[in-house]
């Protein structure tokens, strides 16, 4: 057994102060430890983006990072997109659009499009797509999902 | 599937790094870098490491330095940083466009370049990009510096001649001629995934014909590499399909090609006839 790290993590501004085993992913930091669970886990190797969460700035895998390694950093998830009783742009085109069915793999789409739309405001349509296929969902067959995204893009370059 | 416990090490400087590898190596220990191919392997406890060394706070590693000759890339160069030309060389726009066809967004938001040579996956398109334009790698330990020719680098699927206490520092890539022109093509079942086979070329023209053609092929073999056969094919020759299919032709029947539960021999040396005509095809666009 290897030694527990005390780290704090920051999450939507709230620090949590937790301790962890080196090897406790970000993804199960967040849920476990945290209470966050708002952040899904599917498959645990990368692939299919329901864990997806923004770390400085940067849409990343959460089961891909070791919650010690995101110690110090600003970590947003789906819980700190809406800011009160209004939703996300994001959130709300979505909504608008019907682009959730079950919703399980809606938390890691919303903060991959916000995170790359944050980044790159005025990606391209088909550039856009190419980011929305890092990520699954078994449910919409994605058309949805790109309308979704695309209402949202234009929305958050006003 | 949770990863098996192992003791993280930190190090602020690459001296440390290299002394605390040194110390670890020998028991399973291993480099962290973006962890976009260790962290899966440790969920599916392919890989225990008992320690390991997490490069991602040690100080300059991110360095992308261009001298006019070469283009250096260090150790914790993230492939986001390829999304936008690194150099107004072609070789610039080259990683970009080879850049956007590995793994997805988020993925390229943590996993590096170096670490994909030293992970070393037949399929990686920067492994594959390091091996045709012939990319010296830049080896570290405590003992000293190795320099090592893409050429003699990878030792077969998921293994380089790095040494166990070694840390990949850079890789240096030489620049390529002004009017170099190049093509990619990879096929893959689905967006992201890991290529069945992919091909970069490069080449310059003279007075209409091709010199210096360069033809890299990735994912069909053990490891990739450039095939003499498929160049000779083009040096001389005016681009186009006679040239580009005799191309690919030469290439298909140079190669040993890997075989998995979905893939045949037949069917990756019909494959690779194709994606090496697409990336000759590519050069022209
Ligand atoms: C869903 C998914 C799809 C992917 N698709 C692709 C794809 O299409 N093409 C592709 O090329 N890759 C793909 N990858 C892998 C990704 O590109 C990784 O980032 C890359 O293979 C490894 O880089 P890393 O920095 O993440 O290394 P890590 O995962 O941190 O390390 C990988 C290995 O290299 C060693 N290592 C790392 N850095 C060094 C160093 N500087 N010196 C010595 N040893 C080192 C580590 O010890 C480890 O053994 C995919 C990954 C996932 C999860
Ligand atoms: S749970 Fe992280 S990518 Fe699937
Ligand atoms: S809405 Fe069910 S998985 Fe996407």
């Amino acid at each position: 057994m290897s030694e527990k790290a005390a780290i704090t993590l920051t999450i939507n501004g709230k620090d949590y102060a937790i301790a962890v085993e080196p090897r406790r992913t970000l993804a199960d930091a967040i849920r476990e430890d945290c209470g966050q669970t708002g952040t899904h886990i599917g498959c645990e190797h990368g692939v299919c983006g329901a864990c997806t969460v923004i770390v400085d700035d940067a849409p990343v895998r959460s089961c891909l990072m070791f919650a010690v390694q995101a110690a110090g950093k600003k970590i947003r998830t789906v819980e700190g997109l809406a800011s009160g009783d209004t939703l996300h742009p994001m959130q709300q085109a979505f909504m608008d659009n019907h682009g959730l069915q079950c919703g399980f793999c809606t938390p890691g789409f919303l903060m991959l499009a916000v995170g790359v739309l944050e980044r790159e405001p005025d990606i391209s349509d088909e550039d856009l797509i190419d980011v929305l296929s890092s990520n699954l969902c078994r449910c919409t067959g994605y058309q949805n999902i790109i309308k979704s995204v695309r209402a949202a893009a234009a929305e958050m370059r006003k | 599937m949770k990863p098996a416990p192992f003791v993280r090490h930190v190090p602020r400087s690459l001296d440390e790094a290299l002394k605390i590898l040194a110390e670890v190596a020998g028991d399973d220990g291993r480099i962290l870098a973006g962890g976009q191919s260790l962290v899966p392997i440790m969920a599916f406890r392919l890989a225990k490491p008992a320690h390991l060394v997490d490069i991602n706070e040690v100080e300059g590693l991110d360095k992308i330095a261009d001298d006019g000759q070469t283009l250096t890339i260090g150790a914790r160069v993230r492939h986001a940083a390829f999304h936008k030309p690194v150099t107004a060389n072609p070789l610039g726009a080259l990683l970009a466009y080879v850049a956007r066809h590995i793994a997805h967004y988020p993925i390229r938001m943590r996993g590096t370049f170096c670490g994909s040579l030293a992970h070393a996956d037949p399929s990686s398109e920067w492994c594959l990009t390091a091996a045709t334009l012939d990319a010296v790698m830049i080896a570290k330990s405590v003992k000293g510096i190795r320099e090592i020719k893409a050429a003699s680098f990878f030792d077969g699927i998921m293994s380089t001649h790095l040494k166990e206490d070694e840390l990949l520092a850079e890789v240096r890539l030489p620049l390529l001629p002004a009017d170099a022109k190049f093509g990619f093509y990879e096929f893959s079942r689905r967006a992201g995934d890991f290529a069945m086979s992919a091909s970069l070329v490069t080449y310059r023209l003279d007075g209409g014909k091709m010199t210096d053609a360069r033809v890299g092929l990735g994912g069909a073999e053990a490891s990739p590499r450039r095939i003499a056969e498929a160049e000779a094919q083009l040096n001389g020759k005016a681009p186009g399909d006679a040239a580009f299919r005799a191309a690919g032709e030469a290439a298909s029947a140079a190669i040993e090609p890997l075989e998995d539960h979905q893939t045949d021999a037949a069917y990756r040396r019909d494959l690779v006839k194709v994606v090496v005509r697409r990336a000759l095809e590519h050069s022209l666009k």
